[in-house]
């Protein structure tokens, strides 16, 4: 017994110098240095090296349940890295992607984010799906002063100093569908969620304008992530009559709701359905079949006409292949990389703080239309559109907003918002 | 694994143990000597899991019960400090997350978690009467083996639907984060963060010997006794679910402390830490390092989460096949873990005398 | 009153799928005391091979046809998961008899193995299913209430299934040798009959049930690599609740489980509804540790 004691304990001795040995490996900074680092010496050297190339860190899901959507996003924005650096790069320089699997788990998404500022030293991050991830990367990068891009529509509510936001808030998506819907379909709303945080405070913000402009609200529902059975939804749906439904419902209870929906003898033609989460991607997933004349908002969709989608849409084709599309998230991702690429230049430095003071009112032709990035909230300005599904599961606009929204992640514009502001 | 750590005789092996654990605290407590501010913090959040790993093999390794609920207890625990460090950032004031869910004012049960102490000790007093009550009823109804196992499936679905659907008072999906300051440090700062990390190991250090202190006790005996055969047990006399019930609450009580050190380290908690997945992940590195000796769990642990953190991004797809793969080898056929395959080689060489622990697999 | 009936079917309905999926558990855990985890994976696997099934008909047979292969996907996601789980068997499972709680760890990990290989065949979004014409659209039984076919089709495919298990296991020499295996293995040996053989056999068919169950689910929800996790601790559960080793059991908690959570999700909300199912079994088992319809045995364990 004793014996296989010592031996137990030899293996920890091996084992804990080894992970040492791992923890130390990576890094080239040793104890008397330990103090010296700051944010500032962090930053000023970060990003770009000798050999002409500047490092910057992409950060999404890869394993998980979150990977079906934000794989696509990666594509996207490592198509954009590929493009710029055929046309020479950034300063001269050449980008280099550094991957990192936030694993679809939020503290993963903190640790890597530590570790792509910190010990990679990137330029900046490209990253996040969920308001989760974001909310669990955002102290890491404002305590590190590091500088994330996040690509996809949220509840709004916020606004980082060390965060631009590339998809919608709730003024460029659900605020005007809402209007719309209660301009073009009816006053009754019924609102259907996932349980989770963008549902809920989407909602919030629909209930009160609901209130402010007339709209009545006949019911409110949220499933657990992955709920798969709607049948008793769906009951108290029909019971509830509502004009409109308003769908939140991330992911595949999707799926399962709208084929069932259409099981239950409910077509888009007796009821008027708008999704927040269900664009292009998504369709493949559903079946055009049950989705045939519902609706959606975004701000773009691979038919969307403007010349710089045409050669984007036929670029991503070729480089991914045919059966694939482009989505909303997808689109923001790759204006993502666009728009820091052109801070970049103005700012003849990938500093953070510098790139942030040059981003200010920055403009690019990204392939949703011109797009321009707002100083003030770091969100950017952007066209909202109502799409509806057709049969080939692509969308046909039914009605956008003519020109680019300016952000207003707070609301502050709407008087009936003012119940909502944050209370910190 | 009968040794008996009561009997003080310097054997050369008694020696050398001493000073392989001697060493290995000094490892430990020197590693903020050698290691990046940011690579200290993962080793941090390892040995905050090593924790959680000693107080599931107490419970698997010597007891025989296998709980997929320990994310439960380690949640609860990271909820209160989270609770706390959440109100320190925002002042007394409702956190954010309240604000966007409608709530205005901060619920009564909130407030006494402005207070350091009242959390720590929440932290670890949540968990552990929440096991106490389930395994009062649990074990007295005589609910045992895979039953429980299930039950306590059952129990991680309860927790994390209400964690998610109460978003006005848990944060919802989201989880807790955004802090500033503990006790008034900042919690970013590298001074901070390394003396988080002596903390850590200060606490796994006392975690660990007192496991020992209890597997080498009277009721350690008894807890192997029940995992051997627990109708036996009762026959001579002895009520097993009082041994039972007491081991699961001192072992979610381990996973409460563990959990409140993760969420100093890793700055969020949300529901999914205390989903199914994470829950059968602690049993893994119990599984892989060695159920039924406490070093292999705790290295198990260790080693774990530093390969998946190492190898998870350069090959997301491989690392979970790895995974898998190491999982089903390891239950199937080494249901000693590593350190009990290295032991077992070694010893099986050197004396080939009848070995009555090594043989046995623990009860199931 | 018709949200009574519509809800009286709902709640026949989700029993129903729950039986399907717990099916292939009650013989594999029933029967055998193997905590078969990669049973979400099986699901996944049938699920699979009826888009599979589809897309062949799809590609290579006249348009006209198109609408059976739904027919057809049945018996192909059966035999495909019964390979499926005929190999996880021999290659795995029979190291693993007597230890449930090991069981229960090792198929865990074949589960993420398989949606791991799932992910990586098919890709990680969803694949759309196309469900055949003849089960679109419902049975009206009065005005507002609409009895959705594919329903109507699952709870026939379980009393189908139930039925043929019935015969299959109490009926057949096969079943005789199954059962006479599962109550006395050494005796049973000494009998001659090939316990490894049958044993095999069992596992097989369970996993062939899990294969079924996953093509009816293309029916109704999302076919993706995670498709099994949705509905491995329901199934559990159910046959928790039902008493293991008893198809009765099986049925009763199936119908229990499904009844209440319409219930409970009419009268609140989803969320709160799927928590207070959960407490009601988790209390119901403090009260009936054994589950509904015990297996009477004076053994201790």
């Amino acid at each position: 017994m004793k014996k296989r004691m010592f031996y137990q304990f030899s293996l920890l001795l091996v084992a804990v110098t080894i992970v040492l040995a791992g923890c130390g490996g990576n890094n080239n900074k040793t104890a008397s240095t330990n103090g010296e680092t700051d944010k500032a010496t962090n930053t000023a050297n970060s990003g770009s090296n000798a050999e002409g190339e500047i490092k910057v860190g992409i950060l999404h899901s890869q394993s998980g349940t979150m990977a079906i959507s934000e794989v696509s996003v990666i594509d996207a924005e490592m198509m954009a890295i590929d493009e710029i650096n055929a046309a020479g790069g950034v300063l001269g320089k050449k980008i280099v992607p550094v991957l990192e699997d936030g694993a679809s788990d939020w503290p993963t998404f903190a640790e890597k984010a530590r570790k792509l500022i910190s010990e990679d030293k990137v330029a900046t991050v490209f990253g996040g799906w969920t308001s989760a991830s974001r909310k669990a990367m955002k102290p890491v990068f404002e305590e590190l002063n590091g500088l994330l891009w996040y690509p996809v529509q949220y509840e709004g509510l916020e606004s980082s100093p060390n965060i631009f936001y590339t998809g919608a808030t709730t003024n460029q998506q659900i605020v005007p569908s809402v209007s719309w819907l209660l301009e073009n379909r009816g006053k009754k709303f019924y609102l259907l969620g996932s349980d989770y945080v963008f549902p809920r405070t989407a909602n919030l913000v629909i209930k009160e304008q609901l209130k402010a402009e007339g709209g009545e609200l006949v019911g409110e529902e949220y499933t657990p992530l992955g709920h798969t059975d709607y049948s008793t939804l769906i009951s108290k749906i029909k019971e509830a009559k509502p004009d409109v439904v308003y769908n939140t419902l991330n992911g595949d209870s999707n799926v399962a709701f709208f084929k069932q929906l259409k099981d239950a003898g409910i077509t888009a033609k007796d009821l008027t359905t708008l999704s927040v989460s269900v664009a292009e991607e998504e369709i493949r997933g559903i079946g055009v079949d049950v989705l045939e004349g519902h609706l959606a908002a975004w701000n773009y969709y691979q038919t969307t006409d403007t010349p710089a989608n045409k050669t984007f849409v036929e670029n991503y084709k070729k480089k991914y292949g045919d059966e694939r599309v482009t989505a909303d998230p997808i689109e923001a991702g790759y204006t993502a990389v666009y728009l820091w690429a052109a801070a970049v230049e103005k700012a003849g430095s990938v500093e953070v703080d510098k790139v942030k003071e040059a981003a200010k009112e920055l403009e690019w032709d990204a392939p949703e239309g011109k797009v321009k990035i707002d100083g003030a909230t770091q969100h950017i300005y952007k066209t909202v559109r109502i799409g509806e599904v057709q049969a080939d599961g692509q969308f046909k606009e039914l009605w956008n907003s003519g020109e680019a929204v300016k952000p207003d992640p707070y609301l502050k514009g709407y008087d009936w918002a003012a119940s909502i502001q944050p209370t910190e | 694994m009968l040794m008996r750590i009561q009997m003080k005789k310097f054997t050369p092996q008694r020696i050398w143990i001493l000073i392989a654990y001697t060493a290995a605290a000094a490892a430990l407590f020197s590693a903020p000597l050698f290691v990046s501010d940011f690579r200290l913090n993962l080793l941090a959040k390892f040995l905050a899991f090593a924790i959680v790993a000693l107080g599931l093999d107490l419970i698997w390794g010597f007891t025989g019960i296998l709980s997929l609920g320990h994310g439960i207890f380690f949640g609860l625990g990271a909820y209160a400090m989270a609770m706390y460090l959440k109100l320190a950032a925002s002042g007394g004031k409702p956190p954010d997350f309240m604000g966007w869910s409608g709530l205005k004012e901060l619920p009564l049960f909130w407030q006494p978690f402005q207070n350091f102490w009242f959390a720590v000790a929440m932290g670890i007093a949540i968990p552990a009467f929440l096991a106490l009550v389930l395994g009062y009823f649990t074990f007295r109804n005589r609910i045992r083996g895979v039953y429980f196992t299930i039950l306590t499936q059952a129990l991680v679905i309860i927790t994390t639907t209400l964690l998610i659907g109460q978003q006005a008072f848990t944060g919802g999906t989201n989880g807790i984060t955004g802090y500033s300051t503990v006790l008034g440090y900042s919690i970013g700062s590298p001074e901070t963060k390394r003396v988080l990390y002596y903390v850590t190991v200060a606490a796994l250090i006392a975690i660990f010997i007192f496991c020992r202190y209890v597997i080498g006790s009277r009721f350690g005996k008894v807890l192997r006794a029940i995992r051997d055969g627990e109708n036996r047990v009762r026959f001579i006399g002895y009520n097993p679910a009082i041994y039972q019930m007491v081991v699961f609450t001192i072992s979610a009580g381990i996973a409460g402390v563990a959990g409140m050190l993760f969420v100093l380290h890793v700055g969020i908690i949300s529901p999914s830490m205390l989903g199914i997945v994470p829950s059968i992940e602690m049993v893994l590195w119990v599984a892989i390092g060695g159920r039924g000796t406490l070093v292999g769990a705790a290295l198990g642990a260790i080693l774990m989460n530093w390969a998946k953190s190492e190898f998870s991004t350069a090959y997301p797809q491989g690392w979970l096949f790895f995974m898998g793969l190491l999982f089903v080898v390891v239950v199937v056929f080494l249901p000693k873990g590593v350190a009990g395959l290295i032991g077992q080689i070694k010893f099986r060489r050197k004396r080939r005398e009848p070995n009555h622990e090594g043989v046995r697999n623990p009860a199931v | 009153m018709e949200v009574f009936l519509l809800q009286l079917f709902n709640g026949l309905s989700i029993s129903s799928i729950l039986l399907l999926v717990a099916l292939g558990l009650a013989i594999t855990f029933g029967l055998m005391k193997v905590i078969n985890m990669a049973h979400g994976e099986l699901i996944m696997i049938g699920a699979y091979s009826t888009y599979l099934t589809q897309n062949l008909f799809q590609d290579y047979l006249p348009k006209s046809l198109f609408d059976w292969y739904f027919v057809l996907a049945v018996p192909v996601s059966f035999v495909i998961a019964f390979i499926f789980g005929l190999i996880l068997e021999i290659s795995l499972i029979r190291f693993l008899y007597g230890r449930p709680l090991d069981s229960l760890l090792a198929t865990w990990g074949v589960g993420l193995v398989l949606q791991q290989l799932a992910r990586s065949i098919f890709g990680a979004p969803n694949v759309a299913v196309t469900s055949p014409a003849w089960l679109n659209g419902g049975m009206k039984i009065m005005d507002g209430t609409l009895l959705p076919y594919k329903r109507i089709f699952i709870i026939a495919l379980v009393i189908a299934c139930l039925v043929s298990m019935y015969f299959y296991i109490y009926r057949s020499h096969e079943g005789r040798r199954m059962r006479a295996v599962m109550q006395n293995r050494d005796m049973a040996s000494c009998l001659g009959v090939s316990t490894r053989r049958v044993d095999a056999m069992t596992f097989a068919i369970g996993s062939g049930i899990a294969g079924i169950a996953g093509c009816a689910l293309t029916l109704l929800g999302p076919i993706g690599p995670s498709l099994g996790t949705y509905y491995i601790v329901d199934a559990f559960m159910v046959v928790v609740l039902g008493g293991v080793g008893k198809l009765v059991g099986t049925v009763l908690g199936a119908t229990g489980i499904g009844m209440f959570n319409t219930l409970f999700e009419y009268w609140t909300n989803a969320s709160l509804g799927k928590v207070l199912v959960f407490v009601c079994i988790v209390a119901f088992l403090q009260w009936k540790p054994m589950g509904l319809v015990a297996m009477r045995s004076r053994s201790l364990d």
